[in-house]
């Protein structure tokens, strides 16, 4: 006959867990508590450090359960999620576990129903308690100091989320077995010396060594396998989140290769245009790679390179944007809306095209498919950039004394730069090779315009364009 | 003169850093500590991402090149022997001191050796096969290795590669021959199967003598992967969907990885100079994924293609193959079959095995399907529940734009 005392109905307990990871004193106090059926919210759950006793009356020692108690029911996946979900560092796991415990007597399949509050709330806490131990045998980072006796002992400070240091310790044996090491954190420290296992208190980031020889070699070894030409910042984010960062040597590179990863694959391009083949030798051999030049997007659209035309030697050479869409059916430059514009003026400037080499910054139509119309688009820095080992090759062999670049796409395809076609026209810039340089808009501008802009435009555009004869007239004699 | 360690490691990572195969992942379980504690070293089936690059890619292994001398001249690869790159090399013994200096701190769950071919296939081969001896034999490293095997390698030399690492590879390189042909005139199709085909007898053999005989030593317990390049050549997705899986047949591979091909400095001018595909590397992995993982046979991730046999690039291959089968849809959760449920888009793995484990619990409703998955929007259209019934909404011509997300500009990062 049981002469110890049995939960009455109002009681309320006060359960202090001696340490936040104790599986088994939690588990030893709850199943008395069920066998006494005291309901969970009359059990307050606390642990070292916690504060704010909410039953502060309620300190009376555990009741001890009746001889006929029923045995207390907990499936598999309840025990194995509970052993992860009490190492989380959320002060009400305990309460959880115990209200999971208690309703798992009425339904012994309720783990199955993770459409169920608490039991998603579980899944959530062993989740990531099983998360933070993994990014611990990740990102523990040990550094290399001597013992007092001479020998090598490998250091590491970490900060972890939850109370996951005794639970991760197996794994670090296992792994490191022929090595002294400690792991230091702020919820207590780890020491192997090859044969025992011993825990220690809480430590401090400068308790552990701060640097490491094979750190060097290592930085250098992340910024290597790195591919500037693949950057997906928030994927490396999403599994290294910033909170761990601090501990680890390399990823203080991360700005600095994120920075540098653009000029790094531009320069990676362009070294790869630099060498990519010869300059052809004649306009006939220009006209034919350009029709096979794949070098940016715009080659691969449905469209035909628009090779420049003009005598090969002329004095003259003016460049327009891009072909535009009658161009690319007709496979001649200027030839649409806009070269009728740019016909009309250099007739009134009194520049006849046919001693006039004409020909487009960027080889290849630019355009988006909106089913029977192809939409001019206008080509971007880098594809101009890309472009201008045509336009320099044309130039290579024509070699014109003038040039006049219409639009700010053909400026940037002159000079590698892009300016404001409004600042720069009207007055020569001299190129590397001596020949002269102007600027004005393009036709397709004025087209865009009507009323007194047009007029305006129109003028200053003619005017750019008797200026230009007038140079020409001077360079021939 | 010799250049100093570091120099070197940067050299022959920075070759390195093509090859996408990162995972140390499916090998057998051993640690150091079974070994009576003299070894260093374990492995948990799981493989260890211990950092991620700005590139999004994990680093779980030490992944360098023994030398990237090379006396093959494959046009989509950095260290051919015309390219004008730095060249270095690694002594086999410099190699290992790495790994375990490494492995020591934590960096890396192993090795992942690979090289170019220098004097000849089987002298390339002996050497890496000597890292590997080094690490296992001398210092009984209980990490991961991956060794990339040489073409025309003798097979005993790849089998003592087998037996030293936990898996081994040799790339496929293109999707088709003639790509390879034109690429890689140095390679042959024929001789890499010839190859792969030798390790799939090894490992078969293999898996019969541990059956016979308890201790007898486990060959490449990891299996073997492969790797093609993308975006190289003319292939199209249902060619390469098509290619990686006569792949797992034939060989048994564990993994056929996708490596966008990457402008690389010193390029050969029959590559395209552009920014690696990205979203079509993805998309093809996702395929895989279908394949490995949700039953889904070649032939039906091949009807997600577009006419062109390119996977559409603004949805994932599971929804655009639910797009073009609405008559399979809607799939009701608390009666559909395992199959049906995993054919939702919007609907993983885990989300179906917590579905039908809940509806043995109850009827499931919108709000509860809802709780088990990312976007219940995604998934809306495509089922039914106790209190939803999509009406007719797959027939709906705009289908596409209610569950696919806005497309993404891919690299925006770069944009000008």
């Amino acid at each position: 006959m049981s002469m110890l005392p049995q939960a009455d109905k109002d009681s309320h307990y006060a359960v202090n867990v001696p340490a936040p990871d104790d599986f088994t004193f939690w588990r030893d106090a709850a199943r008395v508590l069920v066998q006494c059926r005291v309901p969970p919210d009359q059990i307050a759950w606390g642990e070292p450090g916690s504060t704010g006793d909410l039953f502060a009356a309620g300190d009376q020692p555990l009741p001890l359960p009746p001889a006929n108690a029923p045995m207390v029911r907990a499936s598999k996946p309840f025990i194995q999620a509970a052993e992860a979900a009490i190492c989380h560092s959320d002060p009400a796991r305990f309460a959880l576990l115990y209200r999971l415990l208690w309703r798992l007597q009425g339904n012994r399949n309720l783990l199955d129903d993770r459409t169920d509050n608490d039991v998603r709330r579980l899944d959530e806490l062993a989740r990531s308690v099983r998360r933070d131990k993994h990014k611990m045998r990740a990102f523990v980072r040990f550094r290399a100091m001597e013992d007092a006796d001479g020998q090598e002992r490998y250091v590491a400070w970490f900060e972890p989320e939850h109370h996951i240091l005794r639970s991760n310790a197996a794994f670090f044996v296992n792994r490191f077995s022929n090595m002294r090491w400690s792991i230091l954190t702020p919820r207590g420290s780890l020491h192997w010396d090859g044969e025992v296992l011993g825990e220690g208190p809480p430590a401090e980031r400068g308790d552990a060594p701060d640097g490491d020889p094979a750190e060097d070699l290592w930085r250098r070894y992340y910024a290597s396998i790195f591919n500037p030409a693949r950057l997906k910042i928030g994927a490396m984010l999403k599994e290294m989140p910033r909170k761990y960062w601090k501990n680890m040597p390399e990823s203080a590179l991360i700005p600095e290769l994120v920075a540098g990863a653009q000029a790094r694959e531009a320069a990676m391009v362009e070294a790869g245009a630099l060498e990519f083949e010869e300059r052809p030798a004649t306009l006939p051999a220009i006209d034919r790679a350009i029709h096979g030049c794949r070098k940016c997007p715009i080659g691969e659209l449905d469209n035909q390179a628009v090779m420049g035309e003009g005598p090969p030697n002329a004095t003259l050479m003016i460049v327009g944007e891009q072909p535009g869409d009658q161009e690319d059916r007709q496979g001649r430059p200027f030839v649409g809306p806009a070269g009728q514009v740019f016909d009309a003026h250099m007739q009134r400037a009194g520049i006849d095209r046919g001693t006039v080499y004409v020909t487009n910054a960027v080889k290849h139509f630019k355009f988006v498919d909106r089913g029977k119309r192809r939409l001019h688009q206008t080509p971007t820095a880098k594809e101009i950039d890309i472009c201008r080992w045509w336009i320099e090759s044309e130039r290579h062999i024509v070699q014109p004394r003038l040039i006049l670049a219409m639009g700010a796409s053909a400026a940037r395809g002159m000079l590698g730069k892009t300016v404001s076609v409004s600042k720069a026209r009207g007055v020569p810039h001299v190129l590397e090779d001596g020949a002269e340089l102007w600027i004005t808009a393009h036709p397709s501008y004025l087209l865009r315009l009507d009323g007194p802009a047009r007029e305006e435009q129109e003028r200053m555009f003619q005017a750019d364009l008797q200026a230009v004869a007038e140079r020409l007239a001077e360079m021939t004699g | 003169m010799k250049s100093s360690i570091i120099d070197r490691l940067a050299i022959l990572a920075d070759a390195a850093k093509y090859d996408a195969s990162c995972a140390s992942s499916g090998t057998a379980k051993r640690n150091s500590k079974d070994s009576g504690g003299k070894g260093i070293g374990s492995t948990e089936g799981m493989g260890i991402c211990h950092a991620y690059a700005p590139d999004g890619r994990c680093i779980s292994l030490l992944k360098v090149l023994l030398t990237n001398h090379c006396i093959f001249d494959c046009h989509y690869c950095i260290n051919r022997a015309s390219s004008n790159v730095v060249r270095a090399r690694f002594t086999p013994q410099e190699v290992a001191d790495l790994t375990l200096s490494f492995y020591r701190r934590n960096y890396i769950e192993g090795l992942f050796l690979s090289s170019g071919i220098v004097k000849s296939s089987n002298h390339t081969m002996e050497q890496l096969v000597e890292v590997a001896r080094i690490l296992r034999e001398e210092h009984d490293f209980r990490g991961y290795i991956h060794l990339k095997t040489i073409p025309d390698a003798d097979a005993e030399l790849v089998h003592q590669a087998g037996l030293y690492a936990d898996r081994v590879s040799i790339n496929v390189e293109l999707p088709t021959d003639a790509g390879l042909a034109r690429l890689a005139p140095d390679k042959n199709t024929g001789r890499i199967e010839g190859a792969m085909g030798e390790v799939k007898e090894h490992i078969a053999q293999n898996r019969d003598e541990t059956k016979r005989f308890r201790h007898a030593p486990r060959f490449a317990p990891a299996g073997q992967s492969t790797q093609m390049i993308v975006g190289a050549d003319a292939a199209s997705d249902a060619d390469i969907v098509g290619k990686a899986n006569r792949l797992y047949d034939g060989f048994g591979l564990r993994r056929v990885y996708y490596s966008a091909f990457s402008p690389i400095p010193d390029a050969s001018a029959v590559l395209p100079l552009k920014r690696p595909p990205l979203m079509r590397e993805h998309r093809l992995y996702q395929s895989d994924w279908l394949m490995r993982f949700y039953d889904y046979s070649a032939a039906e991730v091949m009807q997600a293609t577009g006419a062109d046999g390119m996977l559409p690039l603004d949805i994932d291959p599971k929804l655009a193959w639910a797009l073009k089968f609405r008559d399979r849809f809607p799939v009701n959760v608390n009666r559909a079959g395992r199959e049906a449920l995993l054919r939702v888009p919007g609907l993983g793995v885990r989300a179906v095995n917590q579905l039908i484990a809940a509806r043995r619990q109850r009827t499931l409703r919108l709000e509860d399907v809802g709780k088990l998955t990312v976007s219940i929007a995604k998934v809306r259209p495509f089922i039914v529940t106790a209190d939803w019934r999509p009406t007719l909404l797959t027939d709906r011509a705009d289908l596409k734009s209610l569950v696919a997300p806005p497309a993404e500009e891919q690299l925006e990062l770069f944009a000008a």
